[in-house]
Parts: structure tokens; C-alpha cells; sequence
């Protein structure tokens, strides 16, 4: 028996913003609600509920999934919450998928949710728990702290210098001022701008880093046969992957993502892609920092080891490019609510496959996008593949 | 597609009420080799997917799937987390195979309850934080009113419920793995200290330290691993208003759409002809109760008649928790409903030693994932 279709078929999102008014209970209704009414669709159709939100000290809240579970619908329903760090966003409709593909249900919402302001002051003190209680954390490390470190290493090695990363601080946040839900688009800023920002820890300055920020995005998923009867559109999950490495962190080669490499050969596998660099037309790697884009951008093997930022300067990654590359506005530009930015690359993949995403559209009509996340200890990468 | 899926593997450690002399890590790696070794897999070579179930408050680790993978073999392989009972990831890991994208996927939880200085603290923090937290509610209170409502509405009594204690700490007294066995009258447990009236503090289980993990098969890779296949029938999950509020307390509703899901799955019209025997949440005495009325093995206010009539007990006309279920091995927080499906293979295998139930082809085991949660989930398997 061959394996069964999952589509796409309708998607939303609440605005990123830094301090949202609504609850993380409001942020999630609004974006499930958007979803919903994007495929016509009401609670009623909908079998099961996953949900996906990054570490419940932001909120405060223990069992955060359980508390979250009716602004997402799931009343009466199946309801799961899953959970990959940083790479939530992307996993949580790989979790949907399989919900789908199992057999067992045929439409799905998934539903991914970030409120980081409740963290007062600031979100950055919630990562301290993220380290191991005896070797890490009497060190008092900050999360900048070792992306600074990671950032070093691929800049040493490959012999990156700081504007080739910051390109793509640029575009990105360029793209992003066509987003009407982004929080930090410019579609005026330079390449100064981002090399003259503050240094947080160097090499990492402040518009090197995406914003804390608070927002919601929810997709709904279909089986083949509900799917065609929804919408003349449906866009295919082809093919998902994810893996984990070792929480060990510091023994490993910072200079390349091998996780990431190994969730993209998986989800490559599933989806029958063979050369991925001809094949894939759209991709939105996760872009937390502007570094961390280039270095996806290779673990994807999209770009040779080391070149990626080449992608940039060559114009391959822009809107109007060959491969555009985070035609959304990314993380940087766009906003990063942990788990809901991952989504948002789902969602933007599916407006843009559609040809729905207004100024943001990529020309060309893209047969195949790829979304993508990572995060835990530099140690998770997840990774789907969208086509029309 | 895999249609058929079955467990082919199973190992635990512990359960204790303190484990001084290991870590999580420790405990999770030794259930892990009991399960690769009954199974018959390298986890590094045979095992697809893992799936751990956690939650961040217990752990006292923010993203705590972070430390999921070493101690399972996972390291740099397909790892993902489940903040839901062990049960929620017995289900992932059945659609995962499902899909036939996987042939063998692990699952694993565990409880190192003993290493929470302040559970009660953290438990309370599970409530909404605008509208409860600042009535500074502790969870046994809670539980004390919902069982308060359970009673007056099913008309079942506080008797009842401390015969479930009964029959459960002494069925415990034929499980090695028990922390809790004690041979208990119902005067006993009444005259217990209270916690919230009408609970007891004898009604109510005590935590325990301990890690379990399984491994699960398609069809075809099980016939080659096992001559043993404990098949998953049905399985489902369900979450009801997380609101104090607007919930109804005297019905668990959550475990009632779960085993619709599950039953309808497994083909199952007359579950109490059906099952043969159940592993169900007790880790309050009156949750069992509630939880047979809702999985529809009798009426509304039958399940304490039938507990005091014997037809719950071990060789009787549904044996439930012969384990000797939470009350008698303890709570194992997220590990609970892989704690009662252990269990279950373990009696289907034919392999429960002492506690070995006669001619039992059918099991189901349910999990409630705890104050305030609405939240519960349900698994049927055959040998």
C-alpha cells in the first residue's frame, strides 16, 4: 500500500509583535480561527488538534499544552502537543502529518503559539533553565553567548567575514516590509545598518538576531480525498525528516549541522528529491541569526560548505532569484515567536505555492519549497517539503 | 502502509520512592537495554524513531527534550517529545509506523519524582495563573472537590472507593515492581488521615521513581523479531476544558470520547465482553471508579458496587489493576499509562509471574495525566 497524501489546505496568523495584548489562549484562537475560515471550514470538521509551543517557563505555566488546549480548539478532541525546541514549528506538522498518514484521521489543525513577553523583562533569562544543571549552568551561560561561539566557528573556518553574513540581515528584513504581519520589515535598511548595530556579543550585533516576540500561526491539514473536495489548490506535504543529536553540545562541530543534514536527507528521501538545489524552488531555512541561515543553507545541502552567503551576493537567493531564500522575511524580519515562526515558513510556503502571497509572490510558479527549524542545544533540525 | 502494529519489546527499572543512587539518565538507560534486549534490536542499527514523553516543570529543565536522546540511543536520530503521558507517545509511535514511513520506533518515560523539592508548588503552577492561581489552590484540594461531585452525582460512597485502595495495594503485594504493597482493611484506609474531604491521604498515591520503555513493530518486522507480538487494537486520546470553571466534574468525559476513538478502532461494541482485563488510572482511589463508568464497563454508580462485590479483582469477572495499579506502585507522573500498558503486555505474554490472570487475550490500560488536566488516553492490545 502506498503511503497516503496529506495537503495543506488552508493557513493563518495573528501579527508578530513584541508585546501582544492577548493571552497565549487569544493569540491561539485567533490564528486557528483564520485557518479554519481560509479552507471554510468550523471546529465541527476538524478531528484532532496538535499543538506546538516552546518552553513552558515563558508562560509560566506547567502543563502550558494542557492550558492552551481550548484557545486551539481541541475541546473533546485528540489533542497532542509536541515538542523539539526550537524546532517546534516545523515538527508540529510533521506531527499532523503523521496524524493523517497513519490512517486514523482525515483533517487536522495544527496549531503553533509563542507569547515570550510574559517573561518579564525579557525572554533571554527563561533560556538560562535551557543548560545542564551541573555542567552549564554554574557558568551562567546566555543563549547569545553561545550562538557567538557557534557564529565564530563558521566564520573561521570557511573565512566568512561579517558583511557577507549581514546580506542576509538585509534581505530579509527587506522582504519582510512586504509582510503585513512583521514586526521588524525595512525595506530601506543597508548593510551598514546591520555592521553599525550594537554589539550584543561579538561577532553577534543586535540586527544580527532576530526579535522576541509574541504571535500565533495555524494550519489545517487534509487527507487526499477531503483535500480535493476543499480547494482546487492543495499543497502536498512530500516529505518531512527531523533528528536529534547529542545533548553533549560542546563536543560537537559547531562549523556544520549535521542534524540538519540528516533531517533533509530524510524528508529528500520521502519526497523522491534527488538534486535538491534543481529541484527545490523556494526555501525558507531557520533564520534565528543572520549566520544561521547561510549555515542551514549548507546542512541542506543547498549550497556548498561555506558558500552560502555566495547565494546572497549572487542574487540566487533573492525574491526575484533562481532559489529565493526566506521570501517571507524570515525570523529576522518577520519575527521570531519560537514555535509560531516555524510554522509561519509552513504557511508562507503554502501562500506562495498557491501564487496567494500578494507582494511577497516569487515568479515562476515554484513547483517544490522546503521549510525548516532547529533548536535545542544547536542540536535539532526539522524539515518539510511542500509542492503544488 | 502498516495496518498491524504490535509491541515486541519492553524493559523497566525501578519503581521506588527514591532513587538516590541514580540518575534519570541511569534509570532511562537500564529500561532502554531491558527493552533493545527483549526485543532483540540495537537501537543504533534497527530502531527508526524514538518518542519520549516529559514535561519541562518536572524536570526542572526548560526544553527538555534536549536531554532525551543519549540514554536511549537516539543521539543524532529521528527524537521527538510528547509534554502528554506515556500513552500519547504509544500512540505516536502507532501512527509513525502507521505511515509506513517507520518499522520500529521506541517509546520512553519515566518519573524522578523524588528529585522535585516543591511538587506540590509545581503542580499548582498547572492552573490557569489568571483566574486559580491566586486562590492558591493546592492540586489534592482540587481533586477532593471533583471527587466530592463524583460521589454526590453517581451516589457511589467513600466505602467504595477505599475498597479500590484495598484491592489494589493487596493485589501490589504480588508485584516485585511495587513500591506501595500493603494489606489494608477498608476501616483502614478510612480512618486514614484526610487530605481534602471526602479524599484521604491513604486514597491518594504516593510518587514513585522508575523509567519504562517499549518498542513498537509493524507486522512484518515483528513476526521476525518476536513470537510474541502484543497487538495494538485501538488506541485514542482526548482533552476536555482545561477550565476549572466550565468542566464537569463528576464525568470523565476526556477518557469516555478516548475509548469511543479506541473501541471503534479495535471493532469493540461491548467493552465488558470485550476486555478481559484493565490497567486504569487509580492514582486517586475514586478515579477508578469514575474512569470504569466512563470507559463503559458498567452504569454511572456501579463501578463501587461491583468493587465491593469482588468482580474487580484478580480471577474475577473483570480484574483491574492486578499491577496493583498507581496505588500500589505508585505515581510515576508522565510514565503512569506506560506503567498500566507494561502491565497489560506483561499479562498477555502470559509472563506476570504470581499475578498471572488466567485465558486473557484482550487488555486495555488508560492514563489520566493529573490535576487539573482533562486530559486522558486509551490503549487496547491482544496477543
Amino acid at each position: 500500500m502506498g503511503m497516503r497524501k496529506v495537503a495543506v489546505v488552508g493557513a493563518g496568523m495573528t501579527k508578530f509583535v513584541r508585546r501582544a495584548q492577548e493571552t497565549a489562549k487569544e493569540l491561539t484562537w485567533e490564528a486557528a480561527h483564520m485557518a479554519l475560515d481560509t479552507c471554510e471550514m468550523t471546529m465541527d470538521d476538524i478531528e484532532a488538534v496538535c499543538f506546538g509551543t516552546a518552553p513552558d517557563a515563558f508562560d509560566g505555566v506547567h502543563f502550558n499544552g494542557e492550558y492552551v488546549s481550548d484557545g486551539a480548539g481541541a475541546w473533546r478532541k485528540p489533542y497532542m502537543r509536541s515538542y523539539v525546541g526550537g524546532g517546534t514549528g516545523v515538527f508540529v506538522p510533521i506531527q499532523g502529518w503523521y496524524h493523517i498518514a497513519s490512517g486514523l484521521f482525515d483533517v487536522v489543525l495544527v496549531v503553533a503559539e509563542e507569547k515570550m513577553s510574559s517573561y518579564y523583562p525579557h525572554a533571554q533569562a527563561a533560556f538560562m533553565t535551557i543548560f545542564d544543571h551541573t555542567t552549564e549552568r554554574p557558568l551562567k551561560p546566555n543563549l547569545l553567548w553561545i550562538f557567538a561561539m557557534e557564529m565564530n566557528r563558521y566564520m573561521t573556518t570557511y573565512g566568512i567575514s561579517k558583511a557577507d553574513i549581514a546580506q542576509v540581515a538585509v534581505q530579509h528584513k527587506r522582504n519582510a516590509a512586504n509582510h503585513p504581519c512583521a514586526l521588524l520589515g525595512d525595506a530601506n535598511i543597508t548593510l551598514d545598518d546591520i555592521l553599525n548595530s550594537e554589539v550584543l556579543a561579538w561577532p553577534v550585533q543586535r540586527f544580527d538576531v532576530s526579535p522576541v516576540s509574541d504571535g500565533a500561526v495555524a494550519v489545517v491539514l487534509a487527507a487526499e480525498h477531503i483535500a480535493k473536495r476543499i480547494t482546487d489548490k492543495p499543497v502536498w506535504i512530500e516529505g518531512v525528516g527531523w533528528h536529534l543529536d547529542t545533548s553533549y553540545w560542546t563536543n560537537r562541530d559547531l562549523a556544520y549541522p549535521r542534524y540538519v543534514e540528516y533531517a533533509a536527507r530524510m524528508a529528500y528521501d520521502m519526497a523522491g528529491i534527488k538534486e535538491p538545489r534543481k529541484e527545490i524552488n523556494i526555501a525558507e531555512p531557520y533564520d534565528p541569526f543572520d549566520y544561521k541561515a547561510l549555515h542551514h543553507l549548507e546542512g541542506l545541502q543547498l549550497a556548498e560548505r561555506g558558500k552560502a552567503a555566495e547565494l546572497y551576493s549572487n542574487g540566487t537567493a533573492s525574491r526575484t532569484g533562481n532559489m529565493p531564500i526566506c521570501p517571507s522575511g524570515g525570523l529576522l524580519g518577520v519575527g521570531n515567536p519560537i514555535a509560531a515562526a516555524g510554522l509561519m515558513k509552513i504557511a508562507e510556503l503554502f501562500w506562495q505555492l498557491r501564487g496567494e502571497a500578494g507582494a511577497r509572490q516569487v515568479p515562476g510558479q515554484p513547483e517544490h519549497g522546503l521549510a525548516q527549524a532547529w533548536g535545542d542545544l544547536m542540536q535539532v533540525g526539522t524539515v518539510v517539503i511542500m509542492g503544488r | 502502509m502498516h495496518e498491524r502494529v504490535a509491541i515486541v519489546g519492553i524493559g523497566c527499572t525501578g519503581f521506588r520512592s527514591i532513587t538516590p543512587e541514580q540518575s534519570y539518565k541511569e534509570m532511562v538507560y537500564e529500561a532502554a537495554m531491558r527493552a533493545y534486549t527483549d526485543a532483540g534490536v540495537d537501537p543504533r542499527r534497527d530502531v527508526d524513531s524514538f518518542i519520549t514523553v516529559a514535561e519541562d516543570f518536572h524536570e526542572g529543565t526548560s526544553i527538555f527534550d534536549e536531554y532525551t536522546p543519549d540514554q536511549i540511543g537516539g543521539a543524532l536520530k529521528s527524537v521527538h517529545t510528547i509534554t502528554g503521558d506515556g500513552l500519547h507517545g504509544i500512540a505516536s509511535a502507532y501512527m509513525l509506523i502507521r505511515t509506513g514511513q517507520f518499522d520500529v520506533v521506541a517509546v520512553e518515560g519515566h518519573s524522578k519524582a523524588s528529585n522535585i523539592k516543591t511538587l506540590p508548588e509545581v503542580t499548582a503552577y498547572a492552573q490557569d495563573p489568571i483566574l486559580n492561581r491566586p486562590l492558591k489552590l493546592n492540586s489534592h484540594f482540587i481533586a477532593g472537590l471533583e471527587m466530592n461531585r463524583y460521589l454526590f452525582e453517581s451516589g457511589s460512597t467513600p466505602e467504595q472507593c477505599a475498597a479500590v485502595v484495598v484491592k489494589n495495594k493487596f493485589n501490589a503485594l504480588k508485584n516485585p515492581a511495587a513500591a506501595y504493597a500493603a494489606d489494608l482493611t477498608i476501616e483502614d484506609v478510612l480512618t486514614g488521615p484526610p487530605l481534602s474531604w471526602p479524599l484521604g491521604v491513604r486514597e491518594t498515591a504516593e510518587h514513585a521513581d522508575g523509567a519504562i520503555v517499549m518498542v513498537l513493530a509493524s507486522e512484518e518486522k515483528a513476526s521476525s523479531l518476536t513470537d510474541k507480538p502484543i497487538w495494538i487494537l485501538g488506541t485514542g486520546w482526548s482533552n476536555d476544558s482545561p477550565s476549572l470553571e466550565y468542566r464537569d466534574w463528576a464525568h470523565a468525559i476526556y477518557t469516555e470520547v478516548a475509548a469511543r476513538i479506541a473501541y471503534r478502532q479495535a471493532g469493540i461494541n461491548n467493552p465488558l465482553e470485550a476486555v478481559d482485563i484493565a490497567e486504569i488510572d487509580d492514582t486517586y482511589a475514586y478515579k477508578e471508579l469514575q474512569a470504569l463508568e466512563a470507559l463503559g464497563f458498567c452504569r454511572e454508580g456501579e463501578a463501587g458496587i461491583l468493587t465491593t462485590e469482588g468482580f474487580t479483582s484478580p480471577e474475577s469477572g473483570l480484574p483491574v489493576n492486578v499491577s496493583g495499579g498507581s496505588l500500589g506502585m505508585g505515581n510515576l507522573l508522565d510514565a503512569n499509562g506506560l506503567a498500566r500498558a507494561y502491565e497489560i503486555a506483561l499479562q498477555l505474554r502470559g509472563e506476570a509471574g504470581l499475578r498471572q490472570v488466567e485465558d486473557v487475550s484482550i487488555g486495555l490500560a488508560q492514563s489520566w495525566r493529573g490535576v487539573p488536566t482533562t486530559s486522558g488516553a486509551v490503549l487496547i492490545l491482544a496477543n
